[in-house]
C-alpha cells in the first residue's frame, strides 16, 4: 500500500472514530489504536503515538464550547490533572517495559469495560449531601446550570477520586487513549458529581494529560507524522461533526453500534494480546 | 475554617471569576487547535506530494529521525521547509496547546491571589513541561 493510500484510509476510519466517539459519548481515541494496528497492521507504539495527537486536537476542540456552557468544574480538573499528569508520566515511563502483548489485553478490557458502562445507564445520586470536608478545603464545591436554574453540589470521595484519576493516567499513557470513561467514573461515581459536569470537566482534563505523555513520546519517537496526521485531522473533523449534529441526534442505536464495534474490537485486541500476534 | 466575606470561595464571587477565565480558556483552545490543525494541513499536503507515491511500512517500529524527537530539532527543521518537519510542528503545537491553557488558568489564579491553586496548577504545568521539554517519565 503506497502512503497516498493508506494516509487516505486513516484519515477515513479516523473521521468515522471521531464521529461516533462524539455521538456516543465514548471518545473516538478509544478505538484509533485498534482500528490502526488490527486493520492497517502499524506498530502499536506509532499507533499509540498518533491516536494520543487526536485525542489532544478532540478534547481541546470540544472543551472550549463546553467551559462556556458553566458545566466545567474548572478548580476540581486543575485539582485531579496533579492526580492524572503523574498517572500519564509513570505510564509513560512503563510503557518501555511492559510486553506489547500485555498491552494488548490490557486494551481489551479497558474496552470491554467502556462497552458495559456506555450500556449501563447513568446513575442517579443526590447532589446535596454533607461535603467531603477535604472538598472544602479545596473549594470543590460549586454550582451548575439546570433547567430550574443555577444548582449548588457538594463533592464526596476526593481521596478515592483522586487515586482513580491516577489510574487513568497511567491507562491514558500506556493505551493512547482519553481514559475519559475512568475519568468519570472517578468524578460520577465517586466524588458525586452531577453526570453532566463530570463528562465536561473529564473532557477538560484529558487534553493535559494526553499532553503529558505525548511530550515523552514525542523524544521517544512514537509520533510519526506520517500516520499523525491523517488520524488527527480525520478524528477531529469527525467530532467536530460530531458535535454539532448531536443537539437532533438519536443516539440510543447509535451508541448500541459503536459499543458493539467496541466490543468486537475488545475481543480482536485480547485475542491477539493472549496469542501474541500483535 | 469559614470564609470572609468576598473570599473567592463565596460562590457568587468565583463565579464571576472564574466564568472571565473560562472565555479565555475556551477560546485559547480554540485557536491553538486551529492553528496547529492549519499547519499540520499544509504539511500534510506537502508530505503526500512528496512522499505518496513510496509505499507505506510502519509495521516495525523504527524510531522517529532524531530531528523530529525534540520541541527545538523539529522548529530547526520545519524552517528549513520539510514536509515531515512541518507535520511534526503542527503536531507539536497542539501538544503545547494544554500546557498553554494551564500557564493560562496559573496566571488567572495569580491575578486571584488564590495560593492553593497557584502551587496546584503550578505542580501540573511543571509535570507538563518535564515531558514535552526534557522527554523523560
Amino acid at each position: 500500500m503506497s502512503i497516498w493510500l493508506l494516509a487516505l484510509f486513516l484519515a477515513l476510519g479516523s473521521f468515522g472514530a471521531g464521529l461516533l466517539g462524539a455521538l456516543t459519548g465514548l471518545g473516538g481515541g478509544l478505538v484509533v489504536v485498534p482500528m490502526m494496528t488490527l486493520l492497517f497492521h502499524v506498530d502499536l507504539r506509532y499507533a499509540i503515538g498518533a491516536s494520543l495527537v487526536s485525542v489532544i486536537a478532540t478534547s481541546s476542540g470540544a472543551a472550549a464550547a463546553y467551559v462556556r456552557e458553566g458545566y466545567t468544574n474548572v478548580r476540581a480538573g486543575i485539582f485531579l490533572e496533579v492526580a492524572t499528569t503523574v498517572g500519564a508520566l509513570t505510564g509513560a515511563a512503563l510503557a518501555g517495559f511492559i510486553p506489547t502483548s500485555a498491552l494488548a489485553v490490557l486494551f481489551g478490557v479497558v474496552l470491554l469495560y467502556s462497552a458495559y458502562r456506555s450500556l449501563s445507564a447513568p446513575e442517579h445520586h443526590p447532589i446535596d449531601l454533607p461535603s467531603d470536608p477535604l472538598a472544602v478545603r479545596l473549594r470543590l464545591n460549586s454550582t451548575y446550570p439546570t433547567a430550574e436554574g443555577v444548582r449548588a453540589y457538594s463533592v464526596q470521595g476526593v481521596k478515592g477520586g483522586f487515586s482513580l484519576m491516577f489510574v487513568a493516567g497511567v491507562l491514558s499513557a500506556l493505551l493512547g487513549i482519553g481514559s475519559g470513561v475512568v475519568k468519570v467514573l472517578a468524578m460520577d461515581h465517586t466524588m458525586k458529581l452531577p453526570f453532566k459536569v463530570s463528562t465536561t470537566t473529564s473532557n477538560f482534563m484529558i487534553g493535559v494529560t494526553a499532553a503529558a505523555s505525548a511530550g515523552v513520546y514525542l523524544h521517544r519517537g512514537y509520533i510519526e507524522p506520517v500516520l499523525a496526521f491523517p488520524v488527527m485531522l480525520g478524528v477531529l473533523t469527525g467530532a467536530l461533526l460530531g458535535a454539532r449534529i448531536l443537539a437532533g441526534a438519536k443516539t440510543v442505536w447509535l451508541r448500541r453500534v459503536f459499543t458493539a464495534v467496541v466490543a468486537v474490537l475488545a475481543l480482536e485486541m485480547l485475542y491477539k494480546g493472549l496469542r501474541g500476534g500483535l | 475554617m469559614t470564609a470572609p466575606e468576598g473570599n473567592p470561595s463565596d460562590p457568587a464571587v468565583r463565579n464571576s471569576r472564574d466564568e472571565q477565565i473560562e472565555l479565555v480558556i475556551g477560546r485559547l483552545l480554540q485557536v491553538g487547535v486551529l492553528a496547529a490543525a492549519i499547519v499540520v494541513v499544509v504539511g500534510g499536503i506537502m508530505l503526500l506530494a512528496q512522499y505518496g507515491h513510496l509505499p507505506a511500512n510502519f509495521r516495525n517500529f523504527r524510531s522517529e529521525d532524531a530531528a523530529l524527537r525534540s520541541v527545538a530539532g523539529v522548529v530547526r527543521a520545519a524552517l528549513t521547509g520539510d514536509s515531515r518537519a512541518i507535520v511534526q510542528l503542527g503536531l507539536v503545537l497542539l501538544i503545547a496547546t494544554p500546557v498553554a491553557r494551564v500557564a493560562l488558568t496559573l496566571g488567572a489564579f495569580v491575578i486571584q491571589r488564590d495560593r492553593l491553586y497557584i502551587l496546584t496548577t503550578s505542580i501540573v504545568l511543571a509535570l507538563l513541561l518535564y515531558g514535552l521539554i526534557w522527554g523523560r517519565a
